[in-house]
């Protein structure tokens, strides 16, 4: 089925980025999440939406957080959830990628959940397999669930996306969840401000609709949201910042930084936290002022509109999600 | 075979030359050429029917698999792909497996081209061991063998020491060093142009200065040892520049540029489009056309085809993981064309950046349709449309970053010492 036969409010056969979908598409994912975050409160927390259908969670790069709350997501709409590790996977015997797109195809599996280390490998093997692929990150290119779920949490919080000025500090330039953060926020009129060291922000950003910093203080200027990174070990010991303590003095939100930004702005960040690097523990347990907590439950509220979605898309599902 | 070409366009940059008339094919060698060429007696005759004829195209950067990876492509199949492109003249790159950095591996590229290859073939010699980059090969053994120029072929030499001495120590024989102008340090995780699309698309970015400090640095030391530089393909306008102004200076220097950037920018690799995933990396479409600018006014010497055939596992992989290259000896006539037709490039000027001009650097003679010289070369319709199709393409892979563009301009026949090697 191509994507123009696809009909309704979510007119996609895969999501594979925050590129390419509307507003609209956008707002009715949101929409969608926002019920599945009161049934989640609820005791019977299953439905049936994806009875019958299979979901395989592909993880070739580690995940705690994401795949569990893609494994949960699945199994409270009623799929059968699969999760195959890379390490236990066919990839580390020379296989190629495609090689296990075909093997995968041939399960016959309707919702294919895939994370990897290279950008674009989630695209590459969308085209190659006949499922719906949800990407859950692709190397430094999207991360679209953690975007709309940061989305989500925004907009319950402070009951809008329009208008909102919302930092995101740290290494934009290895971050996929910046990356579809800025589209996701841009596309619905929020003005994204990126702040970093200048090794760890990328060439044209400007061009992609960001404010970019390199000083705190000017970029945390009437800021609402303030969303913090992960920096990656890698990235600290010389070869892009001297040093834990420099990137800490520097960047590391504190009160005394998140001070900059607007009197109650929030803080968030997706996890895993580097405390003391990063995002000093005072700000990111403040239940004032920290949305990281709420950012967990939003992910499985996401994921399960997403899948219903895209399930919805499936060549026998429901026609269209309405 | 003695025969006569008649009614033809021949055109001969070398010479000057661009008339109808006839060619005269004697022995191998070409007896007589222009309107007043004398036809000898009962000599068979082929009508042109107002055809060009051109000097058989040097290719100055083939890669093939041969000896190592056959299953990419061997000599004989690059030469067959060659052949329909209307080359005549191909020069290998020596970073097979084993690596061409003895004579005995010299000799043998020249024998199995002898018994397998359809054209001429050259090869190239490493500059330095294995294309280490740590010390020189024997440069003048490779050069008794019948290598024509020295280089790592995809790999730059970083150690500016050694450079130095390698362009110091092939100074002794004239030998042409040729270099491929990219910082692997700059380059780091670099797999496109560094560029607002490189960070939409996530992929790492090469900037122009992985290119530029190479290229910089190489001239400084070109300026302390006098020796023969030659920069395999450069990709970005400020490289031109650079170039352009060392000319001034004098220095011995002089560049190529592949056919596929004087055609396709970074755009190219939208979508993650791995088959315009080159080494340098398409760039801005400024940079096209500073290049361009660059081969009309002669700044750029030469015109290659940087073919490299990958095999689809090699190139259908996630973007980082993809294979570098592009095939493109059998288009590279088409390629050259293209800036004749759609950018006003005199068609001397190109055809000589793809016949003499290579020939001349590299010490081969020929490139020409001189009365003397041998009968290399092809016919052709310089204005016939096509549609490049990777699949009917000749070489063993079928990675064409130009698959399915609109060409003008495609090779008839193809002549290699006045014998027929490709027919259409």
């Amino acid at each position: 089925m191509t994507a123009t036969e696809i009909k309704g409010a979510f007119a996609h056969r895969d999501l594979l980025g925050i590129d390419g979908l509307s507003v609209s598409e956008i707002t009715y994912l949101l929409d969608l999440s926002d019920s599945y975050v009161e049934q989640n409160r609820q005791i019977d927390k299953k439905t049936s939406v994806l009875r019958g259908r299979t979901q395989i969670n592909l993880f070739f790069e580690s995940s705690t957080r994401t795949q569990s709350s893609f494994e949960l997501a699945g199994k409270r709409l009623g799929a059968d959830v699969m999760n195959m590790a890379v390490k236990t996977s066919a990839v580390n015997k020379g296989e190629t990628l495609l090689d296990t797109a075909v093997t995968l195809n041939a399960m016959n599996p309707d919702l294919l959940v895939v994370r990897h280390g290279d950008s674009g490998a989630v695209e590459l093997l969308a085209q190659k397999t006949s499922c719906a692929v949800l990407n859950a990150g692709d190397g430094a290119h999207e991360h679209p669930t953690q975007a709309l779920l940061d989305a989500l949490t925004i907009r319950r919080r402070l009951g809008k996306l329009q208008g909102l000025r919302v930092a995101i500090c740290g290494d934009i330039t290895h971050s996929r969840v910046a990356r579809s953060n800025l589209l996701l926020l841009n596309a619905m009129g929020a003005q994204v401000h990126l702040i970093g060291p200048q090794t760890l922000l990328p060439v044209g950003a400007e061009q992609l609709g960001a404010h970019v910093f390199t000083d705190m203080k000017a970029g945390l200027e009437g800021c609402d949201i303030v969303m913090m990174l992960r920096i990656q070990n890698e990235r600290m010991e010389g070869a892009l910042i001297p040093s834990v303590r420099e990137y800490y003095r520097l960047y590391g939100l504190d009160r005394e930084k998140l001070g900059y930004a607007k009197p109650n702005a929030l803080v968030m960040h997706p996890g895993p936290m580097n405390r003391g690097v990063e995002i000093d523990s005072a700000v990111a347990d403040d239940p004032e002022r920290s949305l990281i907590r709420d950012q967990v439950e939003m992910g499985v509220a996401v994921r399960m509109a997403v899948l219903e979605a895209l399930a919805a898309n499936l060549p026998n599902g429901t026609g269209g999600a309405q | 075979m003695n025969i006569a070409f008649s009614n033809a366009r021949l055109i001969d940059p070398a010479n000057g030359l661009d008339e109808l008339g006839t060619l005269v094919v004697e022995k191998g060698k070409i007896s007589a050429i222009g309107k007043n060429a004398k036809v000898p007696e009962k000599m068979k005759s082929h009508e042109c029917n107002g055809m060009a004829i051109l000097p058989g195209l040097v290719d100055m950067q083939v890669f093939t698999g041969e000896p190592g990876e056959e299953y990419r492509e061997t000599l004989a199949t690059a030469s067959q792909a060659a052949a329909a492109g209307g080359v005549t003249t191909m020069i290998t790159m020596p970073n097979t497996n084993p690596v061409i950095d003895d004579a005995a591996l010299v000799d043998f590229i020249s024998r199995r081209a002898r018994d397998t290859a359809i054209v001429r073939v050259h090869p190239m010699a490493a500059l330095t061991k294995g294309c280490a980059g740590k010390s020189m090969t024997e440069i003048g053994l490779l050069s008794e063998a019948g290598a024509v120029a020295f280089t790592d072929g995809d790999r730059a030499v970083m150690n500016a020491l050694t450079m130095r001495r390698a362009l110091s120590y092939a100074g002794t024989f004239d030998a042409l060093i040729v270099q491929h102008a990219m910082d692997q340090d700059l380059q780091s995780a670099g797999v496109m142009h560094e560029s607002e699309m490189a960070t939409r698309l996530g992929l790492a970015g090469i900037p122009v200065a992985a290119e530029t400090a190479m290229i910089d640095r190489d001239l400084r030391l070109v300026e302390l040892t006098g020796a023969r530089y030659h920069i395999a393909q450069i990709s970005a306008a400020d490289s031109v520049e650079t170039v352009r102004a060392a000319k001034k200076r004098g220095l011995p220097v002089s560049c190529g540029v592949s056919a596929t950037h004087l055609m396709l920018n970074q755009n190219d690799v939208e979508n993650y489009r791995t088959f315009a995933k080159l080494s340098p990396p398409l760039r801005r479409e400024e940079d096209r056309l500073a290049l361009i600018a660059g081969v009309a006014d002669g700044t750029i010497d030469v015109v290659v085809s940087g073919h490299n055939p990958q095999n689809e596992e090699a190139k259908r992989q996630p973007f980082a993981q993809a294979a570098y290259g592009t095939v493109g000896v059998e288009t590279l006539l088409a390629g050259v064309l293209s800036l004749y037709h759609a950018d006003g490039v005199p068609l001397d000027r190109l055809l000589d950046c793809v016949t003499a001009r290579p020939a001349a650097l590299l010490g081969l003679g020929g490139g020409t349709l001189s009365v003397g010289a041998a009968a290399d070369f092809a016919l052709a319709d310089l204005d016939a449309p096509w549609v490049v199709d990777a699949d009917t393409l000749r070489s063993k892979s079928q990675n064409a970053a130009i698959d399915k563009r609109k060409v003008q301009g495609q090779v008839l026949a193809c002549y290699v010492g006045g014998k027929a090697v490709f027919e259409r």
